[in-house]
């Protein structure tokens, strides 16, 4: 079943599980639905939510009308290392300070492309870090710690 | 008339400070400089930016976001013109003519036509938003909440018919930005919605988050998946004059340009894109000899540029007026606005009307110094084109950490962040537009607030929003839109459209 596997069947999966996701959350928590003209917290997103998820069994159900086109092959390889780098920074550029993190940042993103080079990216990494402490730490006056605070 | 030039002159007043037109340089080199590279558009560059604009005076704040808008713009069609890829997406109609007077060693001369139909339409958009803006405000003074959301109804369908691909996903993306929306405190009952105890959550998700996330980091993502591919360099710039048969017939393109991407402006849902594909498909459509499209006509250059960078102008509109983006970069702009305590809406210009005049003048000074410095500077965009996108693209990364960081300076955003570049990549695999997404996410909670508030004062009656006569010409609008889309022979006019792609 090639169709199974089609971008519209997916889309559908996606709109489907989310919007009555949220619909079911309303209900299990409980958010008060009011009244048309005294509307609770619950009311507007259980309206949405179930339209939602309407929308994507319409989607799903379509899908199996037409030849699809399949999804393809997910590019795991960007996806973590990209995403990787970014959650490292978040973490612990206020344990290592701006400067060691984007040497840091540039090194993890820089797996997530087609070829490592290490002299070259540890000099970008290096020239980022200062071209960025130079604008936004000094320039804008952004507060971030600029080195491990075991530093000084 | 009296009134606007007495707004104009209070408008040069502000940007004419030696401060103003700092920022407006700062806003359009770094315009130029995202346009030419490809791979970062201007809502990842202004969302970037969004909380470095915290500690700025508003009217400063958004002559530089502004400048960034209609400087890609004009760094987007150098690309497209010499290297026959698109830096914005908005110029890729330019791509076809443009590269191919490139090739013919005419450059030069595209370049030249390229950022003087720009600058001409820009000045002439200008003059339209600072005329049409103060009627338009006054109308917007009359809506009540019953209005506003047949309007924003309104809005949202028109996005879903002039976005690219499916309706019914981009209607199926509509629906997710608006639930998106609504997680956080809900205004009325104080209740937390969605947000399952976690306390950053509360104000819900940073828009900012989902546009960097979305637009920046899956941007990347894609770009690194489909491996680099960049065609030959043209060297041979040539002469930047056009002779005057090129003048002679660039500028009737260039007025139709103007027009049509004026009116695509102000339609929400339009934009820069939309207009340069339409300029683009009318000029082969009326021209008496069409053959030399895509072969270098010159007027295949003049008129999408001169749209596109009319259309940018003239978005800011219902922005500056009713206060509703009509696009995700004007949503950002809602979200600049309220950093820094002002809500967007027709009251903007008679409270703060420095700030409002002030953005519009110093969009003509803008555009004046995008011309300036743009064509002498050409070999030094040319230069930045050569930098690798292994070396792009952590740049652009570390510039995103820093700005969503900075938003609380807590790792959480950074976090959220990351987890919708895995959403908008998710996207992209599944051919979803995201734009839709993100009007909906910021149209949410005040659509939900206008329809409390409608439902409230008609206790209840659903009726309200049929018998009020605005609200009833605002969703009989919305209903023909979505008729019109659904007849089979504009459907696939509107494939076409989208396909030369």
């Amino acid at each position: 079943m090639q169709l199974r596997k089609s971008k519209d069947f997916w889309s559908g999966v996606m709109f489907a599980a989310i919007g009555f996701a949220f619909a079911i959350i309303i209900k299990v928590y409980d958010y008060p639905m009011g009244t048309a003209s005294r509307m609770g917290p619950g009311y507007f997103p259980f309206v949405l939510g179930n339209l939602l998820g309407l929308l994507g069994v319409l989607i799903l159900v379509k899908s199996f009308l037409s030849d699809g086109v399949r999804v393809g092959q997910l590019a795991w390889r960007p996806v973590v290392w990209i995403l990787g780098a970014v959650i490292v920074f978040g973490l612990t550029v206020k344990l290592i300070g701006l400067a060691l993190v984007i040497v840091v940042l540039v090194m993890i993103s820089a797996f997530g492309g087609h070829e490592f080079r290490l002299k070259e990216q540890l000099i970008a990494g290096v020239i980022l870090s200062a071209f960025s402490i130079g604008v936004f730490v000094y320039g804008l006056k952004l507060p971030f710690p600029i080195w491990p605070p075991f530093f000084g | 008339m009296e009134a606007l030039l007495s707004n104009l002159a209070l408008g040069f007043t502000v940007a004419l400070t030696p401060e103003a037109l700092m920022y407006c340089l700062i806003g359009c080199l770094l315009g130029t400089l995202i346009g030419v590279l490809p791979g970062i558009g201007p809502v990842a560059t202004i969302a970037m930016l969004l909380p470095v604009t915290f500690t700025l005076k508003p009217e400063l704040s958004l002559i530089m976001l502004a400048g960034i808008y209609y400087g890609a713009q004009y760094g987007g069609s150098t690309t497209a013109i010499l290297l026959n890829i698109p830096g914005e997406s908005s110029s890729v109609v330019t791509t076809l003519d443009g590269y191919q007077m490139a090739r013919k060693g005419r450059a030069g001369t595209a370049l030249a036509i390229a950022a003087l139909s720009s600058f001409f339409a820009g000045c002439v958009a200008t003059l339209l938003l600072a005329a049409a803006a103060p009627p338009l405000a006054q109308i917007a003074f009359k809506f009540g909440p019953a209005e506003y959301f047949s309007l924003m109804t309104l809005g949202l369908i028109a996005a879903v018919v002039l976005a690219h691909g499916s309706v019914i996903k981009a209607i199926g993306m509509i629906f997710l930005g608006l639930l998106l929306g609504l997680v956080g405190t809900d205004v009325n009952s104080g209740m937390a919605r969605f947000t399952f105890s976690i306390p950053e959550l509360a104000d819900g998700i940073g828009f900012v988050s989902v546009a960097m996330g979305v637009f920046g980091f899956a941007e990347i993502i894609k770009n690194l998946e489909q491996g680099e591919k960049r065609e030959v360099f043209v060297n041979k710039v040539g002469s930047l004059l056009p002779t005057w048969q090129d003048i002679k017939t660039a500028f009737p393109a260039v007025l139709r340009g103007t027009g049509l991407g004026s009116l695509l402006g102000i339609l929400p849902g339009g934009g820069a894109i939309l207009a340069s594909f339409s300029a683009y498909t009318f000029e082969k459509k009326i021209a008496s000899d069409s053959s030399q499209f895509g072969k270098g006509d010159i007027r295949g250059v003049a008129a999408p540029e001169a749209a596109n960078n009319a259309a940018a102008q003239t978005s800011f509109i219902p922005l500056l007026t009713l206060g509703i983006p009509p696009n995700p970069v004007m949503a950002l702009m809602v979200g600049a606005l309220i950093i820094q305590g002002i809500q967007p809406g027709p009251q903007v210009m008679t409270e703060r009307p420095q700030l409002f005049w002030g953005m519009i003048v110093s969009m003509w000074i803008g555009n004046l110094m995008l011309v300036i410095l743009n064509l002498p500077l050409i070999g030094m965009w040319i230069k930045l084109l050569t930098v690798p996108y292994r070396l792009l693209y952590p740049a652009i990364l570390v510039f995103c950490c820093i700005g969503v960081y900075s938003l609380s300076n807590s790792p959480f955003d950074v976090i959220v962040t990351a987890a919708f570049g895995l959403v908008g990549y998710v996207f992209i695999k599944l051919e979803c537009e995201p734009a839709p997404l993100l009007l909906g996410f910021i149209l949410g909670p005040m659509m939900e607030e206008y329809l409390r508030r409608a439902l409230l004062l008609s206790r209840g009656n659903a009726m309200t929003f049929v018998e009020r006569p605005l609200s009833a010409t605002l969703l009989g609008i919305a209903v023909l839109l979505l008729v019109i889309i659904a007849l089979p022979a504009i459907r696939k006019k509107r494939e076409e459209a989208f396909v030369a792609e």
